[in-house]
């Protein structure tokens, strides 16, 4: 099953470079460049769901000219898992880019972003399959890069490129915890092998550099600060692949990491529960403060990916304490969760694109009233938002609701008051589920819902269908997953048997069929009840008159609530937590001339813990300025003395 | 099992109009006036029933959806949860999550709804039920924790199962906490004092009156009978807790519970009668009061053992 996956990337690679040839012919390239991809993403998906059928492990090995580690890449299904995820939202992402892509043709040249689009869904591929770690970091490193050119695709903007340099600074940081983390396992197991890398008695620096790692990839709060800047930076069908899947590529870095670590001890259970309720609760209340709207979806990437940490924190304090359904219960949700936020974040950040096509703004406050005006999008985005929510009947509650069930079990059955950190899950999970809807309810609303509150929301239009077909496709899979979780959970359980240390049979996760019927009832009810009004309204008189204004004669789009007043309750409520300040003056006397309000909120991880921090290590550093004069002559001084000094060390050495 | 399933559909199709009733006759006690009849939320109902509608040009079917979905929603949360006995048609392992996930979809579209119409008002009630709903949130499920944690299932019927009568004594603090923290819940889902006055006349003070300001006719009937529905199935959640309802079963379960509920109903109407709503502020700390007091329950239970 390995070879289809090869074969495919192969074909990623020579589309990639056929973009480029194509160069100057903007059509031939983006035909080249995303057909494909499309094409490859949908051949690597089926081989991907075909491995993970049929269960066999596969690998192969080849020697490099490298003087370290090897060409050894295998199959597994946590492989085939994350490999699904990657070619299924990457062929939906390559699909919606050419349509989103056509209206650049002739101002931009669209060869490199193909290019490194291309790049990257094949790198993080390779990541995904990777067994040696000197590979898995060389992959790693071109799934950085290639992104850090796609978010800086429109460079010529000042914000685009501070984004870009942001990403590109904290990735960096973060790879080279990884860096440490693969030199100390290779040298204690003598290898960069996965198969027979181990962690002896460093099992616990290991796993605090993979989080610190991985995490910074993945958007772990306080590691997130990249993700809000860079996420809109970047064209959306690259925002849709970024965090659709790049970011989960830091969540399988520390699953795969987990199974060279041994049996884990409880406290990583705990540190990832921790991570995951501040990651969900802060995520999703920076989210609400956001009237950029993919810079709100951002936000709720960290959150989800927090989510995610609560299932992972949950399955491995079901493992440590060898209760095995607790940790299959908590890492099926975590996956399961990685595939819906794949399709469900990707889905909303193309809607996010098609508003911002249609309208040429992503700014929440100048929107309104679109829904007549982009029905298909409007529609695609609320399946999007009510999936984000958790809400039933759409997919994300299938995965909430392992990981709940994990935490409820977990509560009841670990001893030693363990019990009661998978306890904490469930209320962070539940502050985390109504901050989201709120969130939600006032993205979808004020930017579909309501009358335009400018003219460019007035004069929207949909988007082409090579946009539309991708969202429609996403909305359509959340709701399969939604109300047939069987199926999904059936693609999940392999691999989170794996992660659990199960071998062989899959423990009982509950009645998913009951979950079909509750959302087949739910359906069925909601259309008894359309029957039933219309049967109520016939023959009776229907009428369309204005929305009522309590009174109020002249009412006008400026009048309806915003999305900041909207928000303004719950971000009074944490104003503390999320570092808001309000600048405002209100309306005075009599006649009052002018009221302004203001309302700055900044990241309270990155204005109050990493500048701070930062800046405190530049001050630690600035005395080696000293030695930096900028003069050749100085350092080719440097480079002699280095050498003599080296010489010296060598003789002395030697001689003794 | 066919008879259950009728009673089960009658109590939750038939009873929830009557709570209002009580609530109304409770207050209209207190103040010394002879109230509306005990019957009158059913010929609310049919008379919105069978009335026409006017839609807002600026609505598209969200609006027209809302009423639908959040009703049908809560009928399938009273779907889920045992009512007369210890079971329930749709009930299954871990239906605790389901069960307030659908009140959240209920809320979901009702806001949504709300922000259709364009008006600022709807924006501002929406605001702030969501606001409320999401600190209400972990209460709920704060206090639902202490019932499933002894059963060792988040599972209504497990949960109801295993506990003690009485559940509310000195004996079982946590049970009297999570009781308290769901008796609040209860009062700010339902929009009732103090967190919201549903008699107010002003809409600058409502919360889900005025998210319904737009909806008339058949939807308003939608409307009404799903907030019954909500009071009615939060109830039953808290009648469960403090009375033994699975163990009598069938007719005397059903009528164990209906006491309950008519008894819960009056309480909430003497607390209408004692007590002003707060002020917008003051409402999260109630909440939050509500979530910490279950969180103190949960926690004496996790590191005292099984109650």
């Amino acid at each position: 099953m390995l070879l289809p996956i090869l074969l495919c990337l192969a074909l990623l690679c020579a589309s990639a470079v056929a973009a480029v040839l194509a160069g100057r012919s903007d059509r031939t390239a983006l035909l080249a460049g995303a057909g494909g991809c499309a094409v490859s993403c949908a051949l690597g998906a089926a081989a991907a769901a075909a491995a993970l059928a049929d269960g066999t492990k596969s690998s192969l090995r080849a020697r490099w000219p490298l003087p370290v580690g090897e060409v050894h890449v295998a199959l597994d299904s946590l492989s085939s898992f994350f490999l699904l995820c990657v070619f299924v939202v990457s062929g939906l992402a390559a699909v919606y880019g050419a349509g989103y892509l056509r209206a650049s043709i002739g101002r931009r040249r669209l060869a490199p972003a193909l290019f490194f689009f291309n790049l990257l869904v094949a790198s993080m591929a390779v990541v995904a399959i990777a067994r040696d770690g000197i590979l898995f970091l060389v992959a790693w490193e071109v799934m950085t890069l290639a992104s850090f050119f796609l978010v800086t695709f429109e460079n010529e903007r000042e914000e685009v490129r501070r984004a870009g340099m942001t990403y590109l600074i904290a990735s960096q940081i973060g790879v080279v915890f990884l860096f440490v983390l693969f030199a100390m396992l290779a040298r204690s197991s003598g290898t960069y092998d996965f198969d027979r890398l181990g962690a002896a008695g460093l099992a616990d620096t290991a796993f605090v550099l993979a989080l610190a790692g991985f995490g910074t990839k993945a958007g772990f709060w306080p590691a997130h600060v990249w993700l809000p800047d860079a996420h809109p930076a970047a064209p959306s069908p690259v925002s849709a692949l970024m965090s659709g899947v790049m970011i989960k590529m830091g969540i399988y870095g520390l699953l795969r990491t987990l199974t060279f670590l041994g049996p884990p001890p409880e406290w990583w259970g705990a540190a990832l529960i921790v991570v995951g309720a501040v990651s969900g609760v802060a995520g999703v209340l920076h989210a609400l403060a956001q009237h950029d709207l993919k810079r709100l979806l951002a936000y709720h990437s960290v959150e989800n990916i927090g989510i995610i940490a609560l299932g992972v924190g949950v399955g491995l304090l079901g493992q440590s304490r060898g209760n095995a359904a607790v940790a299959f219960l908590g890492y099926a949700g975590a996956l399961l969760h990685v595939a819906n936020h794949g399709l469900f974040k990707g889905l909303l950040f193309q809607g996010a694109g098609s508003v911002f096509h249609g309208t040429g703004t992503r700014d929440i406050e100048s929107l309104g009233g679109l829904y007549r005006r982009m029905p298909v999008t409007a529609t695609t985005f609320l399946a999007g938002s009510i999936a984000i929510c958790g809400l039933p009947p759409l997919n994300g509650f299938v995965s909430e609701w392992l990981i709940y069930l994990g935490a409820f079990r977990g509560g009841a059955a670990l001893p030693g008051g363990w019990g009661a950190w998978t306890l904490a899950a469930i209320p962070a999970l539940a502050l985390i589920g109504g901050l989201a809807a709120a969130c939600f309810v006032k993205a979808f609303g004020v930017v579909f819902l309501g009358e335009p509150r400018t003219a460019a929301a007035a004069n929207a239009h949909e988007s082409g269908g090579a946009m539309r077909a991708p969202m429609v496709a996403g909305a359509l899979l959340c709701l399969t997953i939604g109300l047939w979780p069987a199926a999904a959970v059936r693609l999940v359980a392999p691999a989170a048997s794996l992660l659990a240390n199960l071998p062989g049979a899959i423990p009982d996760v509950g009645p998913l069929g009951a979950l079909t019927r509750v959302g087949a009832v739910l359906l069925a009810l909601v259309l008894l009840l359309a029957l039933l009004r219309r049967a109520l309204l016939r023959g009776r008189d229907v009428s369309v008159g204005a929305t009522w204004g309590c009174g109020y004669a002249a009412p006008g789009p400026r009048m309806q609530y915003t999305a900041s007043s909207f928000a303004q309750p719950i971000l009074a409520l944490f104003a503390p937590v999320i570092h808001s300040r309000v600048d405002a003056k209100g309306p005075d006397g009599y006649f009052p001339a002018q009221a302004r309000y203001e309302e700055h909120v900044g990241d309270m991880a990155g204005e109050r813990l990493l500048v701070p921090a930062t800046r405190r290590v530049v001050r630690a550093l600035s005395r080696v300025h000293a030695i930096q004069q900028g003069r050749l002559q100085l350092y080719l001084v440097y480079i002699a003395a280095t050498l003599v000094v080296l010489l010296v060390w060598q003789l002395v050495g030697s001689g003794r | 099992m066919a008879a259950a399933l009728l009673l089960h559909l009658a109590l939750l199709l038939l009873a929830p109009p009557l709570m209002l009733g009580v609530i109304g006759k409770t207050k209209a006690a207190f103040a010394g006036r002879q109230g509306p009849p005990l019957l009158q939320t059913y010929r609310d109902i049919a008379k919105l029933a069978r009335k026409g509608a006017v839609y807002s040009r600026t609505t598209t079917w969200i609006f027209r959806a809302g009423p639908l979905v959040a009703l049908a929603a809560v009928l399938c949360a009273g779907l889920v949860l045992p009512l007369a006995s210890g079971a329930s048609p749709l009930g299954f392992t871990g239906d605790v999550v389901a069960f307030a996930y659908l009140f959240g979809l209920a809320r979901f579209f009702t806001m949504a709804a709300a922000l259709d119409t364009g008006s600022s008002f709807e924006g501002m009630g929406a605001s702030r039920e969501a606001a409320f709903s999401a600190l209400a949130e972990p209460a709920l499920f704060l206090s639902m924790t202490i019932l499933c944690v002894p059963a060792g299932s988040p599972t209504f019927s497990d949960a109801f199962r295993s506990l003690p009568w009485p559940a509310w004594g000195f004996a079982h603090p946590t049970y009297l906490a999570a009781a308290l923290s769901l008796f609040a819940v209860l009062l700010a889902e339902n929009s009732r004092i103090p967190v919201d006055d549903p008699a107010t006349h002003l809409e600058l003070t409502m919360i889900h009156e005025v998210m319904v300001l737009d909806h008339g006719g058949p939807d308003l009937a939608f409307v009404l009978y799903g907030s019954a529905v909500k009071l009615f199935v939060i109830g039953a959640l808290l009648t469960h807790v403090l009375l033994p309802v699975p163990a009598a079963g069938g007719w005397r379960g059903a009528a164990l519970l209906g006491g309950g509920e008519i008894a819960l109903a009056a309480l909430v109407g003497v607390v209408e009668s004692v007590m002003a709503r707060l002020r917008l502020p003051r409402v999260p700390q109630f909440l939050v009061g509500a979530a910490v007091l279950s969180a103190m329950g949960l926690a004496a239970l996790v590191y005292r053992g099984a109650p």
